[in-house]
C-alpha cells in the first residue's frame, strides 16, 4: 500500500475542474458541448485506472493523503474499497451520459450549465472518495449549490420553488452533520475514518451522533418522512439534473450509512434499526402507491425512486451480509436504471415537450425503438428477472427473509406495486389512443450511443453479477463483522445494565451469521 | 523601543495627519484625494503585513503587540484600504466634505488599531471612544436624507449609552480588583466579588454594542439603512474587529462554566438565531446585511466563549473572513447603487446579466456567508465550532450549526434574485445601465471573491500569519 502510485482519485476530482477552466475559454455552444464530452471521456479513461482494484480485501487502495490544514489535523485523505469503488465507478458513468443527455435540451447559458455539471462530479467523487471526516463533509455540502444553480437556472416551469425546497431540506438536513464531524473528532482524536472506525464509543453518544448523521442522510436518500423535496426536485430538475439526482445523489445517503453511520455508531445502528426498517417499508410501500397515482413520467420515475431507495435502505439494516450485498449492487443498479429511464423521459421530451402519459401515447407503432427502450428500461425498474433490479431486490428480500419472515412478507407488495406502476404508463404510452407520435422521428444514433451502453449493463450486471459481488463481499464482511467484537469491547467498559443490552445484540449478532450460513 | 513595532499605527496616523493638513488647506478636496489616498492606505496595508509576527510590551505594560494584535491590524488596514477603493468616488458625498469625511474614517481606523493592543482598562476605552466618536459624524454624511439624520442620532444616543455603561463598569471593576491591567484581571479570581463581575459585564456591554450583539444589537439595521452605503460597509466591517480583538484578550477569563461565559453563550445563541430570523422578512439589502451582521456576532462570540487559544484563532480567522465577506456583498451593492440609494431585493433583478462579474461576486459573498464550501467563511465556521466543542457548551455548537440553515434562505434571497427571472423595468434598467461597471470596479470585487475562495481552500495562509 505505501508504493508510490500514480494519483487517481485526485485527478478524477481534478480533471472536471481544468475543464471548467477549460470552457471559460471556449465560445460557440457546440464546441463547449464538445469540450464538454470530450472532457467526460477523458475522466472515464483515467477511471479505468481503478480496474488496478486489488479484490479480496477490505482494505482502503489508491490512498493518497497529504496534510491540509495541520493545526486543525485536517487530511486530505482519498481511498477506495470495495464499497466506495462502486460509487465512483456509477459517477464516472454517468457523467458523460448526462451530457449526451443535454445535448440538445440545454440551449440557454450552456457554458454555465457545464461548469455547474464539471463542479458536481467533482463533488460527487470527492464525496464516494474521501477518508477524512472534514473532507467528506466538505464534499458533501459542496454538492448543494452546483444541484441548487442545474434545477434553478434550467429546471422546468415551477423550478424556483422546487430548488429552494431541495436546498433548504438537505442543508437543513446536514447542517447539524458538521457537529456530529466535530463531536467523532474530539472524542475519537482524528478526522481519519479507518482511525474513527477502530473505535468505541459510549452508546449515549452514539445514539445522538446516529441520529444527527441518520437525518443528513435520510434527507438526501430520501426516506419517507424527509422525501417531500424529492417529486418537485426530481421534476423540475433538467434531465441531466434529474440524472444525477435520482442516480448519484441519493446514493450519497445510503453511502454514508454504509460508510459512517454503521461503522461508527454500531450499537446505535443496531438500537435504531427497527426505526430505520420501518421508514424504509413505509417508503417502499408510500412511493410505490404515489407512483401509481402520477401521470407525469418523471413523477412516476421519482416515487418509483423513493421505492427502489426504500429496499436500498431496508438492505443495509438487515445486518446480514445478502441485505448488504443486494443493497450495494442496487445502488448501482438503481443508479443505471433509473439514469436510463430519465434520459428516455427526456427523448420522449423533446419529441412531444410533455412528460405526462397523455402526451406521450400510442408510440408502438411509430417509434418501435423508442418504445422498446422505455419498456426495457421499465421492466428493469420493476425487477424483472435477467434485469439487474432482479438481482438486487432478490438479494434484499432474501436478506429480509432471514432476518424476519413478517418482515419479507411485508416488502414483497412493494415489489409488486413497482410492476404495476410500471406497466400502466407503458402499456398506454405502447397503444394508447389516439397517438401523439405519428410525426416522430425514432432514435437518432447520439440517443442509441446514450442509451444502448446502459442497456447494455442492464443485462450484464442482471446476468452475471458475480464479479460485482467478488469486488464488494471483502468490505461488506469486514463492515458486518466489525458488529460483533466491538460490541463485545464495550461491554466489559459499561455498566450493568448496557452490559445486558450489549449481550443480548451479541446474540442476535450470531444467531444472525448462524442463520445467515 | 522598535519602531516596526507600532509601524502600522504610525502609519495610519500619518495617513490622518495628511488628510487633516488637506481638509484646512484645500478649498475643493477631492480632486487629488482621488489620486493618493487608494496608494497610500494600499501602503498601508503592506506596512502591516511586513509588521505581522512582532511581539512586545510598550509604554508602561499598557500597550501589548503580539501575533494576534498585529494580526487584527493588518485586517484593520486592510478594511480601511477596501473603504477608501470602495468609497472614494460615493456619490451621496458632497465634494468639500470629502476629505473630512476620510478624516474622519481614518482616524476611526486608528483608534480600532490601538484597540486592537490596548491592555489596559483605561487606554481599551480611549481607543473605542477614539473609534466610535469619530465615526458618528460619518452617518450624517449623506447628502439630503433624512434617514440619515436619524440613524446618525440612533447610533450616537446607543453608542452613548453603552459606553457610559461600560465606563461605570470600569469603575466597579477598579474598585474591587485594584487594578486595571488586563494580563493581571484576567488571572485574578472573579467568583468572589459580585460587583466585580457585574462591572466587568457592564463594561463588556460598551464592547458588545460596536459588536452589535444582542441586546445591543438595536442599532445596526437602522443605522446601516440609513448611512450611506460606503459607510455601511465600513460600518458593518472594521468595528466588530476591534471589538473582537478586546474580547479576545478577555477570553482566558471565561473559563467553561462560569457565569459570566454562560450569560455570554446564551447571548450569542439568541443573538444568531434572533438575526437570522429577523433578517428572513427583510427586503432592503443594507438591512439584511444588517440582521446578519447581528447574527454573525453571535457566531464570533462562539470562539470567545471557548475560552481556549484554539477558540482565539478560530475568531480571529473568522472576524477576517467576515471582513471579506461582507465586503464583498457591500461592494456590489456600492456597484449597483449609482446614485447611491438604498437596495431593495427586486432591484437585483437581472443583476447575472447586466453585470455577471458583480453578480458573481454577490454569490460567492452569500455563499460565504451562508457558510457553505468551498470558502473562507465555511472554514471559519468549521474552526469555531470546533473550538467550542467540549468547552461546557455544547448546546451553543448545535444551535450555531442549526443557524447556519436557517440563515441559508436569505442570504439565497440575494442570489435568487441577481441570478432570477427579469422583470420588464429590470430589462429597461438594463438598458440604461449597460457598461457602467467599470473594469477597476469589477476587479476589486474578484479580487475579493478570490480572497474568499483562496483561503476557503487554503486557510493555512490565514493561521500562518495569526501564529508565527
Amino acid at each position: 500500500m505505501l508504493e508510490a502510485h500514480f494519483p487517481i482519485l485526485t485527478c478524477l476530482i481534478l480533471l472536471p475542474l481544468l475543464g471548467c477552466l477549460g470552457v471559460l475559454f471556449l465560445k460557440s455552444p457546440l464546441t463547449v458541448r464538445c469540450w464538454a464530452l470530450g472532457v467526460s471521456l477523458a475522466e472515464m479513461l483515467t477511471g479505468l485506472f481503478l480496474l488496478q482494484f486489488k479484490m479480496g480485501t477490505s482494505d482502503f487502495q489508491f490512498i493518497e493523503s497529504a496534510q491540509w490544514v495541520s493545526a486543525w489535523g485536517v487530511q486530505y485523505f482519498l481511498g477506495v474499497d470495495g464499497i466506495s469503488v462502486f460509487m465512483v465507478a456509477l459517477t464516472l458513468l454517468m457523467f458523460p451520459f448526462c451530457i449526451i443527455c443535454s445535448w440538445t435540451s440545454i440551449l440557454t447559458r450552456v457554458k454555465e450549465f457545464y461548469i455547474c455539471l464539471f463542479i458536481l462530479i467533482s463533488a460527487l467523487i470527492g464525496v464516494f472518495s474521501a477518508l477524512d471526516l472534514f473532507l467528506f463533509y466538505l464534499f458533501w455540502e459542496a454538492v448543494l449549490i452546483p444541484t441548487y444553480l442545474l434545477i434553478s437556472l434550467w429546471g422546468g416551469r415551477e423550478r424556483d420553488l422546487a430548488a429552494l425546497k431541495f436546498i433548504l431540506y438537505t442543508l437543513a438536513g446536514s447542517a447539524l452533520l458538521l457537529v456530529a464531524v466535530i463531536a467523532f473528532r474530539m472524542e475519537g482524536g482524528s478526522f481519519s475514518i479507518p482511525n474513527l472506525t477502530a473505535h468505541a464509543y459510549p452508546v449515549q453518544f452514539q445514539r445522538w451522533m446516529f441520529l444527527i448523521m441518520a437525518l443528513a442522510f435520510a434527507v438526501k436518500v430520501p426516506l419517507f418522512p424527509f422525501h417531500t423535496w424529492l417529486p418537485a426536485a426530481y421534476e423540475q430538475a433538467p434531465v441531466a439534473g434529474s440524472i444525477l439526482l435520482s442516480a448519484v445523489m441519493a446514493k450519497m445517503g445510503a453511502y454514508g450509512f454504509l460508510r459512517l453511520g454503521l461503522p461508527l455508531a454500531p450499537e446505535a445502528a443496531q438500537f435504531f434499526a427497527p426505526l430505520m426498517i420501518g421508514m424504509s417499508v413505509c417508503s417502499i410501500l408510500y412511493g410505490g402507491f404515489l407512483a401509481f397515482a402520477q401521470s407525469n413520467l418523471k413523477k412516476i420515475i421519482a416515487y418509483s425512486s423513493l421505492g427502489h431507495m426504500g429496499f436500498i435502505i431496508l438492505g443495509i439494516f438487515l445486518f446480514n451480509l445478502n441485505g448488504a450485498q443486494g443493497a450495494l449492487i442496487q445502488m448501482v443498479n438503481h443508479g443505471i436504471t433509473t439514469g436510463a429511464l430519465f434520459a428516455v423521459a427526456g427523448i420522449l421530451h423533446r419529441r412531444s415537450q410533455s412528460y405526462e402519459i397523455s402526451g406521450n401515447l400510442g408510440l408502438g407503432r411509430y417509434v418501435p425503438a423508442l418504445m422498446g427502450l422505455w419498456g426495457f428500461f421499465a421492466f428493469a425498474g420493476f425487477a424483472f428477472p435477467g434485469t439487474n433490479n432482479f438481482v438486487g431486490e432478490f438479494l434484499i428480500l432474501a436478506g429480509a427473509f432471514e432476518k424476519n419472515l413478517w418482515l419479507g412478507a411485508v416488502a414483497i407488495p412493494g415489489a409488486l406495486l413497482a410492476a404495476a406502476y410500471m406497466l400502466r404508463p407503458t402499456q398506454k404510452m405502447a397503444w394508447g389512443e389516439p397517438s401523439t407520435a405519428t410525426k416522430w422521428r425514432d432514435m437518432s444514433v447520439r440517443e442509441w450511443g446514450c442509451v444502448l451502453p446502459m442497456a447494455f449493463l442492464v443485462l450484464y450486471l442482471g446476468l452475471a453479477p458475480t464479479f460485482c459481488l467478488k469486488v464488494m463481499n471483502p468490505s461488506l464482511k469486514h463492515l458486518l463483522e466489525a458488529f460483533g467484537p466491538r460490541t463485545a469491547v464495550t461491554l466489559s467498559m459499561d455498566n450493568h445494565f448496557s452490559a445486558n443490552l450489549t449481550i443480548e445484540n451479541g446474540l442476535n449478532n450470531n444467531s444472525e451469521r448462524g442463520g445467515g450460513q | 523601543m522598535k519602531i516596526q513595532l507600532i509601524l502600522p499605527e504610525l502609519f495610519q496616523l500619518f495617513l490622518v495627519a495628511v488628510l487633516f493638513v488637506q481638509s484646512i488647506v484645500s478649498r475643493d478636496g477631492a480632486g487629488p484625494l482621488k489620486k493618493w489616498l487608494p496608494w497610500a492606505s494600499g501602503l498601508s496595508v503592506v506596512v502591516s503585513l511586513v509588521c505581522l509576527g512582532q511581539n512586545g510590551l510598550l509604554f508602561h505594560q499598557t500597550y501589548q503587540i503580539d501575533p494576534m494584535s498585529q494580526f487584527f491590524k493588518m485586517t484593520v488596514s486592510l478594511g480601511f484600504f477596501l473603504t477608501v477603493i470602495n468609497g472614494v468616488g460615493q456619490p451621496l458625498l458632497k465634494e468639500e466634505k470629502r476629505c473630512d469625511y476620510f478624516l474622519f474614517m481614518a482616524l476611526s481606523a486608528w483608534g480600532l488599531m490601538l484597540l486592537c493592543s490596548a491592555v489596559e482598562l483605561i487606554s481599551i476605552y480611549l481607543a473605542l471612544e477614539l473609534a466610535s466618536f469619530s465615526l458618528f459624524p460619518l452617518v450624517p454624511l449623506r447628502t439630503k436624507s433624512l434617514p440619515a439624520a436619524e440613524a446618525a442620532i440612533k447610533y450616537i444616543f446607543i453608542g452613548g449609552v453603552a459606553t457610559t455603561v461600560g465606563l461605570f463598569g470600569f469603575s466597579y471593576i477598579l474598585a474591587v480588583q485594584h487594578t486595571t491591567d488586563l494580563n493581571q484581571l484576567v488571572h485574578m479570581s472573579w467568583s468572589g466579588s459580585p460587583m466585580a463581575v457585574l462591572g466587568l459585564t457592564l463594561f463588556l456591554s460598551g464592547l458588545l454594542f460596536k459588536l452589535a450583539f444582542f441586546p445591543f444589537h438595536f442599532w445596526a439595521p437602522d443605522v446601516y439603512e440609513g448611512s450611506g452605503n460606503e459607510t455601511a460597509a465600513y460600518i458593518a466591517t472594521l468595528p466588530k474587529v476591534g471589538a473582537v480583538a478586546v474580547l479576545l484578550r478577555f477570553s482566558p477569563l471565561l473559563k467553561p462554566g462560569l457565569e459570566i461565559t454562560t450569560i455570554l453563550a446564551v447571548l450569542a445563541a439568541v443573538s444568531m438565531t434572533y438575526g437570522n430570523l429577523a433578517a428572513l422578512v427583510q427586503k432592503d439589502l443594507k438591512r439584511i446585511l444588517g440582521y446578519s451582521a447581528i447574527a454573525h456576532a453571535g457566531y464570533l462570540m462562539v470562539g470567545v466563549v471557548a475560552g481556549n487559544p484554539m477558540g482565539a484563532t478560530a475568531t480571529a480567522f473568522y472576524v477576517f473572513a467576515y471582513v471579506l465577506m461582507n465586503f464583498a456583498c457591500f461592494w456590489v451593492i456600492c456597484r449597483e447603487a449609482k446614485s447611491g440609494e438604498n437596495l431593495k431585493l427586486e432591484d437585483l433583478r437581472g443583476l447575472s446579466k447586466r453585470a455577471p462579474g458583480l453578480a458573481l461576486v454577490l454569490a460567492i459573498g452569500a455563499v460565504a456567508l451562508v457558510g457553505l464550501p468551498p470558502t473562507a467563511g465555511f472554514m471559519g465556521k468549521f474552526f469555531l465550532l470546533s473550538a467550542a466543542w467540549n468547552r461546557g457548551c455544547n448546546w451553543l455548537v448545535v444551535i450555531a450549526a442549526a443557524n447556519v440553515a436557517i440563515g441559508l434562505f436569505y442570504y439565497l434571497n440575494l442570489v435568487r434574485y441577481a441570478y432570477g427571472g427579469e422583470t420588464a423595468e429590470a430589462s429597461r434598467k438594463m438598458v440604461a445601465t449597460e457598461g457602467m461597471t467599470s473594469g477597476l470596479g469589477l476587479s476589486g470585487g474578484l479580487l475579493l471573491a478570490g480572497l474568499i475562495i483562496l483561503f476557503g481552500i487554503l486557510p493555512d495562509f490565514v493561521l500562518k500569519m495569526l501564529m508565527f
